[in-house]
């Protein structure tokens, strides 16, 4: 870790225009993503302006039923809010499923959302990796990919978003609300919040330069059953193989979003339009375009089986 | 940057891979690393005041110090374990606020009038803790290395239970928690014990929740 | 003294200390956060710096250039060890791959340098300045593809057979013939490598982390070419070693050399990343069985050959070691042949060998009790031993009930549930299916010593370069030491894992135990003796109860003699070598696989233990369980991923390499057979902690083939490995 100024920012508007001011700024919140890659010099910030005390840890009701989330609120207080668990149950299932108890305790909304992937070749700083080094090559491509994605993937680089709580907030049609070092304030659908890689895959969001997330806003709830369901190789406390988030209505339609697939959580329209003919059609939609490597292939049928077993489970009774 | 630094030379490997744009440059990052070494020249220290298990620490630190290497290091607080540095194994768990949290991936400098709890604060030898004294009877450990972060998660999950933090196996995520095994299990699972000693830690938090 | 024939009664026969089930006497310490591990001791040193190493970029070749300029400028920094700029140290008796200095590089993460700085962020920041210019070589990564050229480790082929495998094997009405591969494995401790060295004059003191305190000694010795003698080596307390920290790694070496340069004494931890490419593995293996029986189950012919590989001139993982003493079977053969590989150092892991060993063997087994249509539990009992080691028939064996483990075990498990047909119980989404496997591991035993010190308040301290690694031995020694000089357990001490102290057998190949406490139980006799002398008594005819010794028709207070002090170390004889010392176990196991998914979840683990007299149940037990926790890691999820074109290991850190968490494991439970082994030692006891994960590791396997009816002989056995085979969806 290479040695850094510190600040501890007073108001969002205040953070922002800091990090514009200082060359090499980062945000640091919870911090749980930033200081693991900063240990590894992955991340090699020269000045960390400290957002966590900036209030935003109030999780609101909207004028249109909705919630208004700030960026602060931990993973386990945002899944553990009496509204989420009742209207968004999608989402509290993801947060549990990610991480532990402790890091879900420090991480933050915003942070979450901006979780870097978890490749070991990105890891590595031994190795070539086009997101560390534009241009220098991507070691995951014929090397150890199983964890790695399978759809929306390049040339330049197939890792994942790796987290679980954005898979939810996709199904969600969850909102990102920034404000930028100019006092802009702007709502981005987190539809395209996350980029695709494409050849530049050191840009992963869609944030500018010292932009920082105040709020995520989920519309009003859309009724339905919510599942969460994320496939590993040991029981907790690891990332997803696969992961399904789905809503799902009464009389079969509904919403659904992949992760560990994709650089981004994985939810087409033509693919949830598909849910009333079943995991197959859905999948088939949704994996159309995929391009797996001969270690990750399985995601596929996986995700199909995962869908196909949260299909199954038909609601004698409607959850939660 | 690391990356230039430590590159194989050869990188037939990645090419074999199928990339075709490996080739290119690392040459750019030598000059970015000879400024960022010019600028290194004096470490940023702040200072930063620490509850730590009721006692009030005023320290000076590297900006780069965490709140684990803080305890460690700078107080002697040795209780809490540094087992990957990295989030990845639960062995610095302590409570900040009454939470648990990983001290590893933590700076000092964030935790500016924080309440910091310990192992050495839960217990001593001689005046164990009540879950202590449950580790010690139901053999809930081996080595003991990751022992400290797993009582302090332990006490922390019980007090989790009893707020209703729901967790990923809570079936009813409206109802009230229950210290079931199985909701134990799941939520420790942020601890890792390489020894194995996860059956007795189970038994040992069971004989505490049932009081 | 010598233990130069089987036991005969003697006071552990009528113990009140020995074989109870004892709460560790370190508990307190490690449940409080106050037992010191060797990263933690900078208070008992003045003023430490602080090191850090840098790893090698690359698996094969050498350094052209290392510039260090950088570092050496950068704040708090003190000293900059180059491997360009040192030569080679030496090897060790026990260390293969080279550990530091010279240009050339064997292995990924060899260390190359090391920063010694004030402070910890210090010397990480600048570890990371260091410029290193590298030529790579090519190397041979790819175990499969370098088998074929597989040779003992000497060159030759081990092989032995017994009979003619090759007519039995023909002639043989069912058979089983099957491949099978296991991948790497790490030890994963939870405390990292870590050593504070410090230097006066010429005297080196290593507080470090270390399973075997004499040879660490003896080791570095070797390494830095300075007398043993003026190194001491201390560990009161590992974090986990596993066979991990049996030899000197890089943070003991390059501390040391760190500290000289400096001036200072300097503290020196692996960083996790680093441990996996750094320091040993678990060598990948592949395996191949052939099995012939007669249709009543009867074992014809038994065939295992094991290929792994390591670094040049080092064994490999030999997973034939079980089988020459599980099953009968007139005609045998056994191979094991080692092939070269650039990879890291293999060495030993946690039961090395039989670990893997049995998660060959005895998946073969449940694929012959299948195709003999017989079940696996009487397949095992009808092919069990007697009196002589099947593979080895001029060797008795000393003591063996491995039928009542399976008999009594498939009781308290229900085995008689099981469905014989795979595939067909089910619960809503779960598969469900039950395996059986028989475990065995030597016990041995080594020439282990102790001191016992009685002084005049009636406390008795022990002292012995012993290390308790997690397994208990400071209260199965503090529990001898009580039994035999007849105090309560509250007034024994006991000090472990300092060079000063007499040599031990150390831990390690689970004769930890049984050695240990034999050593302390000599010198305990050594003291009686002396007491003996001072008072004018017979002390091996005198018993030592409550406090009070009674010879005869004299009784003294035990302090009588005032202040005594004896060492004494137990060496065990030639009897023992026309004797197999095993132990030996039944593990069963129950699984719920995910129809959809193919998740695994282990529901129900139990091992039916014969180890001889159990010391301590309470501590062996979690030997026993720690065991199987780390047999279900191996069975379903862990691997060190070879990265093949660049010749490492890919996955290098806690959350890649995935180990067991307490989600994956249920309730686990032990028994332990009433039995004694009078050739193993005095005290009739054996370890346990590999005996743990001899078998579970087969179990699962077994029990998940029982779930889905699809048998995976490639470990770990992944979802990814079965789902387009999982039965069709209802």
């Amino acid at each position: 870790m290479q040695s850094f100024t510190y600040e501890r920012a007073q108001t969002p508007a205040e953070a922002a225009k800091a990090a514009a001011e200082r060359e090499n700024a980062k945000f640091i919140a919870g911090g749980t993503n930033l200081l693991d890659l900063m240990k590894l010099e992955i991340e090699r910030p020269t000045h960390l302006i400290d957002v966590g005390r900036l209030g935003l840890k109030e999780i609101e009701d909207t004028s249109d039923g909705g919630l208004r989330i700030g960026t602060l609120v931990s993973n386990t207080a945002l899944s553990a809010h009496p509204r989420v668990r009742r209207d968004y149950a999608v989402l509290t299932r993801a947060i549990q499923a990610g991480a532990s108890g402790q890091l879900r305790n420090k991480a933050t909304t915003g942070g979450n959302l901006l979780q870097r992937t978890r490749c070991p070749y990105f890891y590595d700083t031994n190795m070539p990796c086009n997101k560390r080094q534009p241009g220098a090559g991507c070691a995951a491509q014929g090397g150890y990919s199983r964890q790695l994605g399978v759809v929306g993937v390049s040339d330049s680089c197939i890792a994942t978003y790796p987290g679980d709580m954005a898979v939810a907030m996709r199904v969600l049609d969850a909102v990102v609300e920034t404000i930028a070092p100019d006092g802009t304030e702007r709502r981005i659908p987190i539809a395209d919040f996350h980029r695709l890689w494409g050849d530049t895959p050191h840009i992963e969001n869609a944030l500018q330069p010292g932009e920082l997330i105040t709020h995520v806003t989920l519309p009003r709830p859309i009724g339905g059953r919510h599942v969460y369901r994320k496939v590993r190789d040991r029981a907790s406390y690891a990332f997803a193989l696969v992961s399904v988030a789905a809503v799902l209505q009464p009389d079969g339609r509904g919403r659904v979003a992949f992760g560990g697939v994709a650089p981004k959580p994985w939810r087409m329209p033509e693919a949830d339009a598909e849910l009333p003919r079943g995991a197959k059609a859905v999948v088939g939609r949704a994996f159309a375009d995929a391009r797996p490597t001969e270690h990750n292939r399985f995601k596929i049928a996986l995700a199909q089986r995962a869908l196909a077993g949260i299909l199954s489970d038909a609601p004698a009774q409607q959850e939660g | 940057m690391s990356e230039a630094r430590r590159f194989p030379v050869s990188r037939r490997g990645v090419i074999a891979g199928g990339t075709a744009s490996v080739a290119a440059a690392n040459l750019p990052w030598s000059d970015v690393k000879a400024q960022q070494v010019e600028r290194s020249v004096e470490p940023p220290s702040v200072s930063v005041s620490l509850n730590i298990n009721g006692e009030e620490r005023d320290l000076e630190l590297d900006t780069r110090v965490t709140l684990l290497d803080a305890l460690r290091e700078h107080v002697g607080l040795t209780g809490t374990k540094k087992g990957c540095d990295h989030g990845q194994c639960g062995a610095c768990t302590v409570m900040v606020n009454g939470e648990r949290v990983n001290s590893c991936l933590s700076l000092a400098v964030m935790h500016e009038g924080d309440e910091i709890t310990t192992i050495e604060g839960l217990g001593t030898p001689d005046a164990l803790h009540p879950m202590q004294a449950a580790f010690v009877k139901h053999d809930g450990y081996q080595c003991g290395y990751c022992t400290p972060g797993q009582i302090c998660s332990a006490v922390a999950v019980l007090q989790e239970i009893e707020r209703g933090i729901p967790s990923h196996v809570t079936d009813d995520l409206l109802a009230d928690m229950q210290p079931t095994n199985m909701e134990m299990r799941e939520r420790m699972s942020g601890n890792i014990c390489r020894c194995g000693a996860y059956s007795n830690i189970a038994e040992a938090m069971a004989d505490v929740a049932e009081g | 003294m010598k233990f130069d024939s089987p036991a005969g009664d003697n006071l552990f026969d009528r113990s009140r200390i020995v074989g109870k089930s004892t709460s560790r006497i370190d508990g307190p310490r490690k449940t409080t956060g106050t037992a010191p591990y060797a990263y933690e001791r900078g208070d008992e040193v003045a003023n430490p710096a602080y090191g850090v190493i840098l790893g090698a970029a690359i698996a094969k070749g050498r350094i052209r250039r290392m510039d260090a300029r950088d570092a050496r400028r950068a704040p708090g920094v003190l000293s900059v060890l180059l491997a360009t700029e040192r030569k080679p140290v030496g090897k060790s008796d026990w260390n293969l791959a080279p550990l530091f200095g010279g240009p050339e590089v064997a292995h990924y993460h060899q260390a190359v340098a090391l920063v010694v700085a004030e402070t910890f962020e210090q010397a990480r920041a600048a570890s990371n300045m260091i410029h290193v210019d590298y030529e790579r070589t090519d190397g041979t990564f790819d175990l499969a593809a370098a088998a074929p050229a597989a040779e003992g480790a000497d060159g030759n082929q081990d092989r032995s057979t017994l009979g003619d495998f090759d007519a039995a094997f023909a002639a043989a009405p069912v058979k089983v013939d099957a491949r099978y591969t296991t991948p790497d494995e790490s030890h994963a401790m939870m405390e990292p490598h870590a050593t504070i060295a410090m230097w006066e004059g010429d005297k080196l003191t290593l507080l470090t982390s270390n399973q075997m305190i004499n040879w660490a000694k003896t080791a570095m010795g070797q390494i830095l070419d300075i007398p043993a003698e003026n190194i001491r080596v201390d560990s009161p307390f590992v974090g986990g070693g596993f066979g991990g920290k049996l030899f000197i790694r890089s943070d003991a070496v390059l501390a040391a050399l760190g500290a000289r340069e400096a001036g200072r004494p300097v503290k020196v931890t692996l960083q996790r990343p680093l441990m996996f490419n750094n320091t040993t593995h678990r060598h990948a293996t592949m395996q191949h069985l052939r099995i012939g029986a007669e249709a009543d189950g009867r074992i014809t012919a038994i065939a295992h050959e094991n290929w792994s590989g390591n670094i040049t001139g080092e064994e490999g993982e030999d997973g034939t070691m079980q089988t020459p003493k599980l099953y009968t079977g007139a005609n045998r053969m056994t191979g094991n042949y080692v092939t070269q590989l650039d990879l890291p150092e293999g060495n030993a892991m946690r039961a090395p060998g039989e670990a893997v060993g049995h998660m060959a063997l005895e998946v073969a087994m449940d694929e012959l009790a299948e195709a003999l249509d017989m079940d696996p539990v009487e397949l095992r009992i009808r092919n069990d031993a007697q009196d002589r080691v099947p593979g080895e028939p001029s060797k008795r064996i000393s003591d063996r009930h491995l039928t009542r483990c399976l008999r009594e075990g498939a009781d308290r498990f229900g085995w008689s549930a099981r469905s014989v047909v795979p595939g067909r119980m089910r619960e809503g989404r779960w598969l469900v299916g039950m395996g059986v496997a028989a475990g065995y591991r030597g016990g041995p035993t080594q020439t282990s010593g102790a001191r016992v010190r009685l002084g005049a308040d009636g406390k008795v301290a022990v002292e012995t370069d012993m290390t308790d690694i997690g397994t208990g031995s400071y209260t199965i020694i503090a529990q001898t030491a009580a039994e035999s000089l007849g105090v309560p357990l509250e007034r024994v001490s006991v000090e472990l894992g300092d060079s000063g102290y007499p040599v031990s057998a150390g831990s390690g190949g689970q004769w930890g135990a049984a050695s240990s406490t034999a050593g302390v139980y000599a010198a305990c006799v050594n003291l009686r003796r002396a007491i003996g002398e001072k008072l004018n008594f017979d002390a091996d005819r005198a018993e030592f109860v409550d406090g009070e010794i009674r010879a005869g028709n004299q009784s003294f207070a035990l302090t009588a003699a005032g202040e005594m002090s004896a060492d004494g170390k137990m060496e065990f004889g030639d009897f023992k070598d026309d004797y197999d010392v095993g132990t030996y176990a039944a593990h069963f196991a129950e699984v719920g696989v995910d129809a959809y998914t193919g998740e695994t979840q282990i529901r129900r683990m139990l091992a039916v233990c014969d180890a001889g007299r159990i010391l301590n149940p309470l501590s062996a037990r979690s030997q026993v369980i720690g065991g199987m926790v780390m047999a279900a890691g191996a069975t379903l999820m862990e691997e060190l991923a070879v990265d093949k074109r660049f010749g490492f290991f890919a996955n290098h850190d806690l959350a890649t390499y995935e180990v067991p968490v307490h989600a994956d494991i249920p309730h686990q439970e032990v028994l332990f057979l009433d039995t004694l082994d009078p050739i193993v030692s005095p005290l009739k006891a054996k370890g346990v902690g590999e005996l743990g994960i001899c078998g579970p590791g087969a179990a699962i396997a077994n029990a998940i083939y029982n779930a889905i009816g699809v048998r995976v002989r490639d470990y770990p056995i992944t979802l990814d490995k079965y789902l387009d085979r999982l039965p069709e969806l209802a």
